[in-house]
């Protein structure tokens, strides 16, 4: 434990600390991540309409979704608000907004696969068997959709969990800052508290996604 | 918008991109390899490798490149080993690339059923040009949209290189912020950058993803 410097973690009260940071990172990306499933599911519903209007306005959202990275768009959020709106947003709250704009869209884009996949002859031998438009979302189109649907969406919310690491890069100090801040108050006491720190944030991630993406793995196995 | 700025600072984010974009194909060349080398081991379920590949998948697929960066290039000095910033950044992104790649492939090879492998042995091919002319052109196609998605995240992902203080173009755009309050201007030039990387290979992965379409069948 000395010479690998994981022992830091247990002095005074940095071990407090390690997990006040843990539960910024946990935060925004619970807050992101409920605000992405929301607004996901209605953007995703409404581009299935055929309207040109919508389509060109979600092609674009999703485009710029897709190349810019998560870490620009942050800067934009952070440093350009300031500058050419004239207002300060937190950096906690600018992140929330990064990624419940980046997490809608994948939801949107994921939502609206689900819906498209459900093959036209379903919608056909609903109404042939007389099932009012109603009854034929809520008993076949919607259970089906679903289905396909969880277990791409528990796999992007491993993806914004882990994308909530990059928020200390805007000056969050959330669990990786903290862990940093602990090395080098402890530089002189213990030298090697980098490898211990980043290797316990590095199995908290994992210790974080890895459970969800089995149950995601699982869910897809059991309904295909 | 200052105009003699932006022409001013144009070679810097050059200068950058440049870094940005040979780590960021080096690393995802080596995540192809690798991933190719770990997917064939797992479809051909090699005898003891084949979990240490399960591990490597997990543990990188499940964990952030900022976190797997900082204890590369801040936690391994400390047991002995010493990498360079640029080299941990290919390092770095290669291994996360490789985890992901890896299960891209795999999907590919686990969507040809066995009869087609059989159908084409008992049509007298051999393995090799039932390999070559049956499976892997579906399994090229099937993964295909995977690949792409993979090539686009991982490029994204040389973002976070300016953690380990590699002068890429965040670092540049950070820099000159903190410098000189030139905040629209470098932000302005960091967007054009990453659209210039970025924007091409999103058009040509769509148009490939649109032609290998037409490849797969039976559905």
């Amino acid at each position: 434990m000395q010479v690998l410097g994981i022992d830091v973690l247990f002095k005074g009260i940095n071990m407090q600390r390690f997990l006040e940071g843990l539960w910024v990172s946990m935060r925004i990306s619970l807050i992101s991540v409920l605000i992405s499933i929301f607004l996901g599911l209605l953007v995703g519903a409404l581009m299935t309409r055929r309207n040109p209007v919508i389509k060109i306005f979600t092609r674009i959202y999703l485009e710029i979704v897709r190349i810019m990275p998560q870490m620009v768009l942050l800067f934009l959020v952070f440093f350009g608000s300031t500058r050419v709106l004239g207002i300060n947003i937190d950096a906690e709250i600018s992140a929330i907004i990064v990624f419940s704009f980046w997490g809608t869209a994948e939801m949107a884009d994921l939502v609206r696969s689900a819906l498209i996949s459900i093959p036209k002859h379903q919608y056909e031998s609903a109404a042939a068997l007389g099932l009012t438009e109603r009854d034929t979302y809520v008993h076949i189109v919607i259970p089906q959709t679903i289905r396909r649907l969880i277990p791409t969406s528990i796999n992007l919310i491993t993806r914004m969990i882990k994308t909530t690491s990059l928020v200390m890069l805007i000056g969050v100090v959330e669990v990786l800052k903290v862990g940093q801040q602990i090395i080098e108050a402890n530089r002189d006491t213990s030298p090697n508290a980098a490898f211990g720190v980043y290797l316990t944030v590095f199995i908290l991630y994992f210790m974080a996604c890895w459970p969800i993406s089995m149950f995601a793995k699982y869910l897809e196995r059991k309904w295909n | 918008m200052d105009f003699v700025v932006l022409k001013e600072y144009l070679p810097l984010f050059a200068k950058a991109m440049i870094l940005t974009l040979k780590i960021g194909w080096m690393g995802i060349a080596f995540a192809i390899l690798i991933g190719l080398f770990s997917a064939m081991i797992k479809h051909l379920g090699v005898p003891f490798l084949r979990y240490v590949v399960s591990v490597y998948i997990e543990l990188f697929r499940n964990t952030p490149l900022l976190v797997q960066l900082f204890f590369l290039y801040f936690g391994l000095p400390k047991i002995g080993i010493d990498i360079d910033a640029e080299f941990c950044g290919v390092l770095g992104l290669a291994l996360l690339g490789g985890a992901y790649m890896a299960e891209a492939f795999r999907s590919g090879f686990e969507a040809i059923e066995p009869i087609q492998m059989e159908s084409a042995l008992s049509l007298g091919m051999n393995h090799f040009q039932a390999m070559g002319h049956v499976i892997l052109p579906q399994a090229v196609s099937i993964s295909t949209p995977a690949f792409v998605a993979n090539i686009i995240f991982l490029l994204k992902e040389t973002s976070v290189f300016s953690a380990i203080s590699l002068m890429d173009l965040m670092f540049t755009a950070k820099d000159l912020i903190g410098s000189y309050y030139k905040t629209t201007e470098s932000l302005a030039l960091l967007v054009i950058f990453y659209l210039v990387i970025l924007l091409p290979v999103s058009i040509v992965g769509s148009i490939v993803e649109r032609r290998v379409r037409y490849a797969s069948f039976g559905d």
